[in-house]
């Protein structure tokens, strides 16, 4: 199995995903995307240094976890390429910002590292959530709950054809590897001189495929908008899984939880 | 009734690629369009459909191809890919068969009522709701026929339909095409399959009609088949 292979299953195992029946997959898409909106815009909101506020947001995608059935293994395997990525943003904080922030065992710990943390907690939970969100809802959902949101037509339809056409791009880009490797023994990967005739190739062939493809849309009477795509009606679960989620992160935004438990027990 | 007259095209000027053909398919009829790779049947099924522009040659139940006129066109006249991918561009099965539907003002209900129909009437209901891109190549030719049929057509046009297929699912499309009450006009090499499913062909050469008739006495035809790039099928070379 070639990297394009791979990625195909890969694919296919998120749809495998969207198939399974939770609690979680039962809710509208709408309500979904929305909390998943809110819990970004949310965990990016928080102050650079307030890592225990940011730690607290991670009580979301721990429950939709529980809740789903999906794995976080599964969730860390799919992110391990965008975590480094992350993590390379922040990772010149430590150096720039020295000033001890707090102590802790007598330890020192610079503000710096803590944003560090902080940047690197916030980009994974984002990244959770957005996991999450494409593993609960299929796309045709998602795309229905876009144009609920007003999302202009042709931004919709963009996206939903590059995920119907992604299987088929990444077949043909299997397709050509096999044929590269098969007269290019030996070789590991393809070589950088070919790289330019391949990428030729494979765009003209996309562009043979889209020119069919927008002839088979024409003809079946396409002028310019997609036919309304919605079908999921939001149901009272939906909108309490929307408010409820809204107050939670809302009163984790602006109450300090942390210092409250503290005082609690502090008495 | 699909009426030719007179139709010449040329990509290039000086250099057509189609010359002055004319033919007639009565309703009901089944045609098999064949000929050698460059013989111009893609550029044939293009001009019949309104993509590609012509004038006053093309004619579909009396109305003329023409710019004005391709939204009634297009209801008329169904379109089978090739390639079903390309046929195919909604996510599921279902939204697909109701594309075109809702496109011509059907209302949801009423296309959703449709699209079971047509999936029942090919026997493919449970293609539904499955994801088009992880549907096995017989299915997705199947829910293409079906995306098309849904629109009522009075005339279907198939490019290559048993192509790339196993025998099976070829001789699932073959009794389908068999069945079906529409015009058909087939292009294909699987001349085998035109046998089996036309009652008359019109081979083409280099952009001109060479013979047209019953296809039983065309595809018997091995001097006349092989003077323009192609064999006897293979049921008949064997006999």
């Amino acid at each position: 199995m070639n990297r394009a292979e791979k990625a195909l299953h890969a694919l296919k195992q998120m749809d495998e995903l969207t198939e399974m029946d939770s609690p979680v997959h039962r809710l509208s898409a709408l309500s979904k995307l929305l909390v998943t909106l809110l819990f970004i815009l949310i965990t990016v909101s928080f102050h650079k240094y307030d890592l225990t506020g940011v730690f607290m947001m991670a009580l979301y995608p721990y429950v939709l976890f529980q809740l789903s059935g999906i794995s976080f293994r599964l969730c860390i395997y799919r992110m391990r390429y965008a975590i480094p990525l992350v993590a390379m943003i922040g990772i010149f904080n430590p150096f720039f910002d020295r000033d001890p922030l707090l102590q802790i065992a007598g330890i020192s710990i610079s503000g710096g590292m803590i944003s560090f943390l902080t940047l690197l907690l916030k980009g994974m939970l984002c990244l959770c959530a957005s996991f999450l969100l494409v593993s609960t809802a299929k796309i045709d959902d998602l795309c229905a709950a876009l144009r609920r949101m007003h999302v202009p037509s042709l931004l919709v339809t963009v996206f939903m054809l590059t995920y119907r056409y992604i299987s088929v791009l990444t077949e043909e880009v299997a397709l050509m590897t096999d044929a590269y490797h098969l007269r290019a023994p030996g070789q590991k990967g393809i070589a950088f001189h070919a790289w330019g005739s391949f990428l030729g190739q494979l765009l003209l062939r996309t562009m043979d495929r889209a020119q069919e493809l927008y002839a088979a849309m024409l003809l079946r009477g396409y002028n310019g908008e997609f036919p309304d795509l919605q079908k999921n009606e939001n149901r009272t679960a939906s909108w309490i899984w929307l408010i409820t989620w809204a107050v939670i992160f809302l009163a984790l935004r602006w109450l300090n939880i942390p210092d409250l438990i503290g005082r609690m027990f502090m008495r | 009734m699909i009426e030719i007259r007179n139709l010449t095209y040329e990509y290039e000027p000086g250099k057509p690629v189609l010359k002055n053909i004319s033919f007639t398919v009565e309703d009901g009829e089944r045609v098999g369009l064949i000929g050698a790779n460059g013989a111009g049947k893609s550029t044939l099924m293009k001009l019949m459909l309104g993509l590609l522009e012509s004038t006053d040659a093309v004619f579909a139940d009396g109305v003329p191809v023409k710019k004005d006129t391709l939204p009634e066109i297009r209801r008329k006249l169904g379109f089978v890919l090739q390639n079903s991918d390309h046929q195919m561009f909604m996510p599921t099965v279902a939204q697909d068969i109701a594309f075109g539907l809702l496109n011509y003002g059907m209302g949801q209900t009423e296309a959703d009522r449709k699209t079971d129909e047509v999936l029942n009437q090919l026997h493919v209901s449970y293609l539904k709701d499955k994801y088009n891109h992880r549907i096995s190549g017989g299915e997705k030719r199947m829910a293409a026929i079906a995306a098309v049929l849904a629109m009522e057509p009075s005339a279907l046009l198939m490019d290559e339909p048993t192509s790339a297929l196993d025998p099976e699912n070829r001789r699932r499309i073959i009794q389908l095409i068999c069945s079906l009450p529409q015009t058909c006009i087939i292009t294909s090499h699987d001349l085998d399959m035109i046998l089996d499913t036309c009652s008359r062909v019109i081979l083409l050469d280099q952009g001109g009609i060479i013979k047209d008739g019953p296809a039983e006495t065309i595809l018997r035809d091995r001097e006349l088949l092989e003077a323009h790039h192609m064999e006897l099928p293979l049921s008949l070379s064997r006999r």
